[in-house]
């Protein structure tokens, strides 16, 4: 496959960047699209160019490091009607001769660090601010010594498959954090061993994500259809219903 | 990361989460209103003296004699009054902020998810006033005069009015924003108060949206139409 390919340069520091235009030959249909990335990085190590700084750890699509804007669309999907992580995303995915847009997230939380890269650790102090729950440690419990429901505990299992890569901020029009703060909550609330800190967990992870600098949410749906987790909307929902509920409780006064 | 000496509590009744649920209960309550403005003015199908008694019933004595003769209306006005300036405060606080948070622009976007009505909420909500503006001197200040003459009643000013093509169109295309609004309006007020619970939830609420925009839409443009087309006269 032969790519044209715009990737949006921004130098460690500096305030602005701009899309450069990069010619890749020979690309193959299986590659996916870090591995494309990888290939024009080599390609611009030869030709003494910068190589395209990008995040990646996994590439299985479980750890929610990679993500970059393809085409408009958080982790890209070709013309895919499924969301995926930019990991698990082929090439095979695109036509041959395609002219393809990579941008980084781009939010008021998420500052661009270089290139493809940002700084998401305003989600790690969203978590600090309650994502967490309180317990002995030692050795693990038995199971099934605190029963949940089934019902429960698929949702609660369902809002934890998040893994924080900030697609739905990217891909939302208010720069928005509200499904990945509602998921944490989501998941959270659901358990038995979420209950203690249940009030207080929701009144400071809202705090922090409004003081984090992130928007509010409209109900767009945005976020929700590019989460390579399908983290649905209605967590959103369920994490309103969890404030207001706390607003009339006395934990965390 | 800001720092803050406010309890967490405080940040929370602080938040944007609680400032939409007020934005979201007051645009129901608007909502509520446009329903009950939608039914008053289906009487003018009931001939002039129906809707002049209606209309004079509204600001004489409801609730009379637990409150003055004449005073529900300005009650209801005050209150309706500020049901629209805090859902317009709340929405500009809000737009402010998602403004700030939005950060620089892509290159490319790829709309997925959103539509028409609900990308054109905020400005679309600007329009809106500024018509409701036009709308309150033409019915209710009685300062911009279509077609009557000072002292007609209100059966005389709303037949004189809509028997002009323009002034219906411009209507027309007004509800058109309005119930454009109340579409993504009433299922995102819907989903803020936490009653989405489900895919198949958002579906239902996302159908009560349509079906409430539609309503209000047929409701209110069949009256004028029917004056137009000398139906009513």
């Amino acid at each position: 496959m032969n790519i044209t390919l715009r990737v949006w340069r921004q130098a460690h520091g500096a305030p602005k960047g701009g899309m450069q235009t990069y010619q890749m030959q020979d690309v193959s249909p299986d590659m996916s699209f870090l591995e494309m990335l990888d290939l024009l990085n080599e390609k611009l190590t030869v030709e003494g160019i910068e190589p395209v700084a990008f995040d990646h750890d996994c590439r299985e699509g479980i750890c929610g490091m990679c993500g970059v804007v393809i085409d408009g669309s958080a982790h890209g999907r070709g013309a895919s009607p499924v969301p995926t992580t930019t990991c698990q995303l082929h090439m095979r995915s695109f036509a041959d001769g395609a002219t393809i847009d990579v941008e980084p997230w781009r939010a008021g939380g998420f500052p661009v660090i270089k290139d493809l890269v940002v700084d998401r650790t305003a989600f790690d102090r969203i978590i600090q601010a309650g994502g967490f729950i309180s317990v002995n440690t030692g050795s693990a419990p038995d199971a099934n010594a605190a029963p949940v429901s089934k019902v429960d505990s698929d949702r609660a299992f369902d809002a934890a498959t998040c893994i924080g890569c900030g697609a739905c901020v990217a891909a939302c029009p208010n720069g928005s954090a509200m499904l990945f703060t509602s998921a944490k909550i989501t998941h959270l609330a659901m358990l038995p061993q979420g209950q203690p800190e249940r009030w207080s967990r929701v009144k400071g992870m809202v705090a922090q994500h409004d003081a984090e600098g992130f928007g509010n949410c409209t109900n767009i749906g945005e976020c929700a259809a590019v989460c390579p987790k399908e983290i649905p909307l209605d967590m959103i929902s369920e994490l309103n219903r969890e404030l207001m509920h706390a607003l009339f409780k006395k934990d965390a006064k | 990361m800001a720092t803050t000496t406010l309890s967490p509590r405080a940040r929370a009744v602080r938040s944007s989460v609680a400032m939409k649920a007020l934005m979201a209960v007051t645009g129901l309550i608007m909502i509520g209103f446009l329903l009950m403005h939608m039914y008053g003015n289906l009487k003018v199908f009931l001939g002039a003296e129906a809707f002049d008694h209606y209309a004079h019933w509204l600001k004489g004595d409801i609730l009379y004699p637990l409150i003055p003769s004449g005073w529900f209306i300005w009650i209801f006005r005050a209150f309706m009054l500020a049901a629209i300036v805090l859902h317009a405060a709340s929405a500009v606080h809000l737009w402010r902020k998602a403004n700030a948070a939005r950060g620089s622009s892509y290159v490319t976007t790829n709309r997925l998810q959103q539509s028409y009505a609900a990308r054109t909420m905020r400005w679309g909500g600007v329009i809106l006033v500024g018509f409701l503006v036009f709308h309150l001197l033409q019915f209710t200040a009685q300062v911009i005069k279509t077609g009557w003459n000072s002292g007609a009643g209100p059966y005389e000013m709303f037949v004189v009015s809509f028997q002009q093509w323009w002034l219906v169109l411009a209507y027309a295309l007004w509800m058109v924003a309005v119930c454009m609004h109340i579409r993504h309006g009433f299922w995102s007020a819907a989903a803020t108060l936490g009653a989405n619970t489900s895919l198949a939830s958002r579906r239902v609420w996302n159908g009560l949206a349509y079906c409430v925009a539609v309503l209000l839409y047929v409701g209110f443009m069949i009256a004028p139409l029917a004056v137009l087309f000398g139906v009513v006269k």
